[in-house]
């Protein structure tokens, strides 16, 4: 469908290209089906965690009450010094190595590699796990020995308690069903499903999945502990 | 890696072979867009029987005891939250959207049915709990469609324990519910067209359901995670949006929170759905207006970039709901201006409408009438828009009856009208059958005119001050005797107009065993959905083979053709070369 735009003029190739794409019949990328359908739940996930992040970040600066200092109450003490956000660092440190295991994984589906696939998707999802973990230890933490509850807190303003389990929760239970969802093809996988279908796109839309929750991650990180 | 579009490739479809798994546990999205329908216009009736309530105890006060405040309260915030999320959304997308996109794209269903059906099952969830919410110790929340905190949540409001929260699950629920229906709808429309059908020979009804499915995906989320915070300030005792409370002389738990973030949460949802509700009748409205008047769409591309743009816009327009919430005064001047701006491309739409009938060969038929009936309410839903929109006009107008006479008009009328119209318009290929046209026209004509002696005085009342929302006006000075005779007169109205709609369900059920045999196509109608080898269509649509676009939608009345219309599927060659039902 070059026609809509003659040669003649001095358009980049990838314009032309997203011309082409948009002006053709039967389909407007060249993708599976699952796989621009998830690109498009990301887009309105996206919305979501925008909305979280937008609402938290406004309540943040209209409390009436001064915020707690993140550095503070999320350091640990080991071997007699406060070390600030050590454990928030490492959860970090390993949910981008998730990223990491999830790409490969991608990778070795399109050799067609089956063991090295699951074994890695496998890794991801205990990645993944580890997170949750930490999370749950975080939480525990805040709640048992800080006293921080979702209505209140002896550190300072009550939204600081409210939001902080609401957006971690919400990323929390992201982070879950991703741990879950991998599981799931990694069996596929391994009992070689995609095999006999042709093709591991499902592994690739999985990935979509897992990278934009570590990507949300870093958002979190950057606006709610690093603030 | 090369992928194979779907159109190119040889798909074997299992057909449903038993009761349950045809018209109860159906994948078929024909099937599960009728579903939608019946549940959405079942509720939908309830919230009309609503309506009638209000009616009576606004026309006649201190005459039915059964009506307390605060169970009028309670009829504002159903009547409002079922008709425009559980009946308006749910009956445009869910159920025309599901039935007429795979059709009308020349797919054989939606991209993935499985999801496609549990997407009705979970909306029939979002209702049934909806409907729970009325039975629960306090009844249904009293709080105003809007929800506003911190009211909705404090004791006083009615329902405001139980009632409130189970209103904000079934919201949630109703998200979830369109979230995966209208994945289906976009991917569908993105990647499953037929062979020849670019996205610029898609029928404008696509393209309204197209933008206005984007558009939900990207505004419920504001929804979603307001409910979200509304339940944990309910249940939890957090404090998003609530401010230090003083209740009954006594301090509450709540501080420090903010209630018009709630408003900018609400409303950012709140304003695209507007639009959610609107492009699709956009869209629809065009097609009727093409097909019954023999005439190609004027500005064909100009009504696609339109659409765009009004969807685009809506984004940015929200703060205009909020002009007296208490919000910084000089948001009003950008969301005034901007909230102008969307005005350019509806009007576009507008002239375009007026223009594709100027020389017509109109056909006064009861889904024109409809159609007609819509730029006339639109028009005037629109222009009393430009009212509200400006700031220091909306100042005075505010939370009066010129707000309820204007958001009806323009999204509850002419919606409905557009819901009326296309359900005359495309029952024929639906059922196999036509609807009756005298009783049609009755129940045009009743409703369309109805509608004006419902809500036209409504204008007047809230130019006089009279405020929305009140169970009695009492003896109020600056209130004239007037005011109640009007009331009187919109009750009456009201009430015709809703016993005319008993006509039209009488038309439905007898017209599915009496109506005429339609014939595949009897308008001469030349989108897909109309070229199908049986009526109603089968599962899978289109028999062995799919069918092939060589046109847009749009082909009437071209000089030289042996027809006055050529099909999308009708190959260039042999230009109107068959005969294709009856004629017009």
């Amino acid at each position: 469908m070059s026609k809509m735009i003659p040669d003649s003029l001095p358009i980049p190739a990838g314009l032309r290209g997203v011309a082409s794409d948009w002006a053709a019949d039967k389909q407007a990328f060249p993708v599976p089906w699952g796989k621009a359908m998830m690109w498009i739940f990301l887009l309105s996930d996206t919305f979501v965690f925008t909305c979280f992040l937008t609402a938290y970040m406004n309540v943040r600066i209209s409390t009436t009450v001064p915020w707690p200092n993140p550095s503070e109450v999320f350091a640990l003490r080991i071997g007699g010094a406060d070390i600030p956000l050590i454990l928030i660092a490492i959860m970090t440190f390993i949910l981008i190595s998730s990223s990491g295991t999830m790409a490969m994984a991608v990778n070795f589906g399109y050799r067609r590699d089956r063991a090295k696939t699951a074994a890695l998707l496998l890794t991801t999802a205990a990645f993944g796990l580890t997170f949750v973990g930490m999370q749950a230890f975080e939480w525990t933490k805040l709640i048992v020995e800080e006293g921080v509850r979702p209505w209140g807190n002896p550190l300072g303003a009550a939204q600081f308690g409210s939001s902080f389990f609401m957006i971690t929760g919400f990323h929390g239970a992201h982070v879950s069903a991703g741990v879950i969802y991998l599981s799931v093809v990694a069996l596929r996988v391994w009992r070689g499903d995609y095999e006999r279908k042709g093709t591991y796109e499902t592994v690739e839309i999985a990935g979509l999945y897992w990278h934009f929750v570590d990507l949300v991650w870093v958002f979190i990180f950057a606006l709610f502990y690093l603030w | 890696m090369a992928y194979v579009a779907i159109a190119d490739r040889d798909v074997h479809l299992h057909d449903p072979q038993t009761f349950v798994t045809k018209y109860i546990w159906s994948q078929d999205h024909k099937v599960i867009a009728i579903q939608y329908s019946v549940t959405a216009i079942a509720v939908g009736l309830v919230a009309l029987v609503l309506s009638g309530m209000m009616r009576l105890q606004l026309g006649f006060p201190n005459t039915f005891s059964f009506i307390t405040p605060s169970n009028y309260l309670q009829f504002i915030t159903m009547h409002g939250m079922i008709m425009v999320i559980y009946l308006l959304t749910a009956l445009f997308l869910g159920g025309f959207g599901n039935y007429l996109v795979p059709l009308m794209v020349g797919a054989r269903d939606m991209v993935f049915p499985y999801m496609n059906m549990l997407s009705y099952r979970v909306y029939l969830l979002s209702v049934l709990v909806l409907r729970a919410s009325c039975v629960v110790p306090g009844g249904p929340t009293g709080a105003g469609w809007t929800l506003y905190p911190p009211q909705a949540v404090l004791p006083g409001t009615s329902g405001a324990g139980l009632g409130i929260i189970l209103m904000l699950v079934s919201l949630a629920i109703f998200i979830v519910a369109f979230t995966m229906g209208g994945l289906n709808y976009v991917t569908t429309i993105l990647q499953a067209r037929c062979r020849g059908m670019t996205l610029l020979r898609l029928p404008l009804t696509v393209w309204g359901i197209f933008m206005a499915t984007i558009l939900g995906l990207l505004a419920f989320p504001a929804l979603l995670v307001s409910a979200i915070m509304m339940i944990l300030d309910s249940v939890l005792g957090t404090s998003f949006f609530m401010p230090a409370v003083v209740s009954m002389g006594k301090g509450l738990k709540y501080d420090g929170g903010s209630p018009v973030l709630f408003q900018h949460l609400f409303w950012f949802f709140g304003h695209p759905e507007v639009y959610i509700v609107a492009l699709p009748a956009f869209g629809i409205v065009s097609d009727l207006l093409s097909v019954h008047a023999r005439k190609n769409i004027f500005g064909y591309r100009m009504m696609v970039w339109a659409i765009l743009a009004i969807g685009c816009l809506s984004f940015v327009v929200w703060a205009h709901h909020m002009y007296v919430s208490g919000m910084n005064p000089y948001f009003g001047y950008f969301f005034a201006t901007t909230t102008l701006i969307i005005a350019i491309p509806t009007a576009i739409k507008v002239y375009n409408w007026v223009l594709t009938l100027w020389h017509g060969d109109i056909h006064l038929r009861v889904p024109m009438l409809f159609a007609i009936g819509f730029i006339f309410t639109f028009v005037h839903g629109g222009l009393t828009g430009l009212f509200l929109g400006n700031v220091t006009v909306d100042l005075p107008l505010s939370d009066t009856y010129f707000v309820v006479g204007h958001f009806h008009m323009v999204m509850g009328v002419s919606p409905i009208l557009v819901v009326f119209g296309a359900i005359y318009h495309w029952y024929p290929k639906i059922t196999g059958r036509m609807l009756n046209e005298a009783l049609g026209k009755l129940h045009f004509w009743a409703t369309f005119l109805g509608a004006y002696a419902v809500y036209l005085p409504m204008h007047y009342l809230g130019i006089l001050g009279v405020p929305r929302r009140y169970y009695a006006l009492g003896d109020t000075a600056f209130i004239p005797n007037s005011v109640h005779d009007v009331n009187v007169a919109i009750t009456v109205a009201a009430l015709v107009i809703a016993a005319a709609q008993l006509v039209f369900l009488f038309n439905l059920v007898w017209s599915l065993a009496h109506g005429r045999e339609a014939g595949s196509n009897p308008w001469g109608a030349t989108t897909l959905e109309w070229q199908t080898p049986d009526t109603p269509p089968k599962h899978g649509n289109w028999g062995a083979r799919l069918p092939v676009a060589y046109r847009w939608a749009y082909e009437f009345s071209v000089p030289g053709a042996r027809s006055d219309f050529i099909p999308q599927n009708e190959p260039p060659e042999a230009p109107g070369g068959r005969e294709h039902g009856a004629k017009p």
